[in-house]
């Protein structure tokens, strides 16, 4: 514990690192779960594929962002510990 | 443990083999139904052997030790507790209803497919990492070593109990149902064989046990869930991707829609639900999701904060399968009705409406003692003209996914699939929901509040007479056929978020939070939802005497006087805050939680050093875990 200061400012650093990317997926979180489908009926009027975008989106669109942003942050969370040496070993 | 480690090590050989075995299986009883076997031995071949594999898988897993019983070991991989997630979380409800309920109130009812899939984003990021670096056995246990011992802990107990109890007796009324409808016996003895299936998961190897049951259940949901609808979408579009497909089908649904002259269509959003509710159900699902303990309790046995991490993904990704498979189902069911039932000759309907209307499922109300035929015509009059309309056709939310193999003309072993997997949806719920009330009675009431000297032995013996007496009293609950327990569950997600989301976040990521402002957060938030809860639900005369205006007394008064017929709908729709359905009664709870833990902190000493380096010690995955003086040590 010689070098408390360093490591300590080592932690800081570190969890604004984690908050920053807590915030970033929350935010992505909010719009794919909130945002856009304030404006379904407008995503209404879009066809693709036979489906009308607004709904899409609700049945399939957001889910498919949800998985990839779960995994997505995984694996920069576990990057973010790897440069700050706080991976387990 | 030599076996174990030769487990964990080959899980992928031992589920291959038994997907394998699964379908092998499903094969010779197809088979069988070719030469002749009658449905009902079908049935009890599909149910027996499912349960059979699950029960066996649950005495090889049996276990002495504590941390297999709670944790199983802490040595699941991510890739098998995203499976075994995926089971836990996915209910009769999920598998049976919900496609039903998208049936029913189309684009409004993705709140749902929305609200159950969100809430794991905010699992991933606010708290599984830091719940398995916390690294003990419940969710009452982190608020006990957080917040300053037993009280907190009391509080977190209390508010599980609340959510998770009427959860697990509609997870046991749902096996019940399945049961009966199969093997052809009485609903209260179906409760029984379920309860029995459910004990023998889990009564000896605890988590250890239920996990590795869970992943074997989640294989045959999902292929249940899967197999019919990928059929029907062959048969409809030609094509088996009904995910894809159902975009062509909802375009005739949607021309169809005109010609039959509905009024609410499919794709239209805000129909059923005003905009405020939508989005209410949403938020509160997710934050639900990301409170029940019986969910943040699998992220405990990771071997590592980093697997958790990944398994929330996983677990994600496993459930979306089944919910992005659902909206499918409401479709392709909705074009057969729509093409092949409204405007039909009542003598040539289809034959599924017949097979199901026998069992009250489904009814085609045109005669005018169409009651006499189908039970589901009570209460609707046809217009006895021999054609069917939109009208007077019925047809229950469950009905869509267990028609759905006749619906496209499969053989009875497909049916006798989508039972079983219905089946594997409810027994695995209710185990996971089982085991997390009996271990905070174990654990947290028995063993941290009341005993802490008891041995592993003896808090083992208790934990599993715990389980039996609450699976017991739940079986119990569920054969008296309680009037609403459907929809009492989604009561638990509003009731989680608003007692424990508050409390568990605050912990992780603001320092500050005492324990004084978490109790009392957790006190206000929850009390508030309940009191909306069953204030709207139970008493809305009192609510509107308490606040509503007093234009809306009087009238209530009057109407109660004249004994109005349509004083019922007046109560529901003004016993409210601003509109709200009790359902989302998390739309006050949360903030009350929140802003009440905020400022009573604020007035309260911050938290000791002690506590603060704890938290520190939580928040990287790397080191010891420093508890705060007082607190109690795991093993």
């Amino acid at each position: 514990m010689a070098n408390q200061p360093q490591a300590s400012d080592n932690a800081q650093r570190y969890w604004a690192r984690t908050s920053g990317l807590m915030w970033t997926v929350l935010a992505v979180w909010f719009v794919f779960s909130f945002a856009i489908h304030f404006f379904v009926k407008s995503l209404n009027t879009i066809v693709i594929g036979g489906f009308p975008l607004g709904f899409y989106m609700a049945a399939q669109g957001s889910l498919i962002i949800f998985v990839i942003l779960i995994f997505w942050y995984a694996h920069r969370q576990n990057s973010i510990d790897e440069e700050f040496g706080v991976s387990e070993d | 443990m030599a076996m174990q480690g030769d487990f964990t090590q080959n899980l992928g050989k031992v589920y291959a083999l038994y997907t394998g075995g699964f379908a092998g299986f499903v094969v010779i009883l197809a088979i069988l139904e070719q030469l002749g076997v009658p449905n009902v031995v079908l049935g009890y071949l599909f149910v027996g052997l499912t349960v059979g594999v699950y029960a066996m898988i649950g005495i090889l897993s049996r276990t002495a030790q504590v941390s297999e019983y709670y944790v199983a070991g802490r040595r699941v991989p991510a890739f098998y507790n995203g499976m075994a997630t995926g089971a836990d979380w996915m209910s009769a409800a999920s598998f049976i209803g919900m496609a039903g309920t998208l049936y029913s109130l189309g684009y409004d009812g993705l709140a749902f497919v929305l609200g159950w899939t969100g809430g794991y984003v905010l699992v991933a990021v606010l708290l599984a990492p830091y719940l398995r670096k916390f690294g003990q056995y419940t969710v009452p246990d982190f608020l006990g070593a957080r917040y300053g011992g037993n009280l907190a802990r009391f509080m977190g107990i209390l508010v599980l109990l609340s959510a998770s109890f009427t959860y697990v007796v509609a997870q046991i009324y749902g096996t019940g149902i399945i049961a009966s409808r199969f093997l052809g016996i009485s609903f209260e003895m179906a409760v029984f064989v379920g309860l029995a299936g459910i004990l023998v998961c889990s009564m000896l190897g605890g988590m250890r046990a239920v996990t590795w049951t869970q992943v074997a259940q989640y294989i045959i949901l999902i292929v249940a869930y899967l197999m019919p609808v990928m059929i029907m979408s062959a048969k409809v579009t030609g094509v088996p991707l009904p995910q894809l497909m159902q975009g062509q089908a909802l375009q005739k649904i949607v021309a169809l829609e005109q010609t039959l002259g509905v009024v609410k269509s499919h794709a239209a959003p805000f129909v059923n639900y005003d905009p405020l509710n939508f989005f209410g159900l949403i938020f509160c699902l997710m934050v639900g999701t990301a409170a029940l303990p019986h969910v943040l309790m699998r992220f405990f046995t990771t071997p590592s904060v980093r697997e958790a991490r990944m398994s929330v993904g996983w677990s994600l990704l496993f459930i979306f399968l089944l919910y992005f498979t659902a909206p499918s189902y409401a479709i392709f069911a909705k074009l057969e009705v729509y093409q092949n039932v409204i405007g039909q000759q009542v003598a040539s309907l289809p034959a599924w409406v017949g097979i199901w209307g026998k069992i009250g499922l489904v009814g085609a109300c045109d005669a005018a003692d169409a009651a006499m035929q189908f039970a589901k015509c009570k209460g609707i009059t046809g217009n006895a003209d021999g054609i069917l309309q939109l009208k007077e056709f019925v047809i229950d939310n469950d009905a869509i996914v267990l028609a759905t193999p006749e619906i496209a003309g499969l053989p009875y072993v497909i049916a006798g699939l989508v039972a079983a997997g219905g089946l594997a949806a409810a027994l695995s719920t209710a185990d996971g929901l089982l085991l997390a009330i009996a271990n905070a009675l174990s654990h947290d009431v028995y063993y941290r509040m009341i005993d802490p000297l008891a041995d592993s032995k003896r808090r083992l013996v208790v934990a599993r007479i715990l389980l039996i007496f609450v699976a017991l009293i739940a079986a119990y609950v569920a054969s008296t056929k309680p009037a609403g327990i459907l929809s009492m569950v989604a009561w638990a997600f509003s009731l989680a978020a608003s007692g424990l989301f508050p409390a568990l976040v605050m912990g992780i990521w603001w320092k500050r939070t005492t324990d004084m402002g978490a109790v009392l957060g957790i006190l206000f938030g929850w009390g508030t939802c309940l009191f909306y809860l069953i204030l709207t639900q139970y008493y809305p005369e009192t609510f509107i005497g308490m606040f509503g205006s007093a234009e809306t007394v009087a009238k209530m008064n009057a109407m109660i006087a004249a004994a109005d017929p349509g004083l019922k709908a007046f109560l529901t729709k003004e016993a409210t805050w601003f509109g709200v359905r009790n359902i989302s009664c998390g739309l006050f709870g949360i903030p009350v939680a929140f802003l009440v833990t905020y400022v009573v902190s604020l007035i309260t000493p911050a938290p000791s050093k002690d506590m603060q380096d704890f938290i520190d010690s939580i928040r990287v995955p790397r080191g010891d875990v420093m508890l705060a003086k007082g607190a109690a040590k795991a093993e």
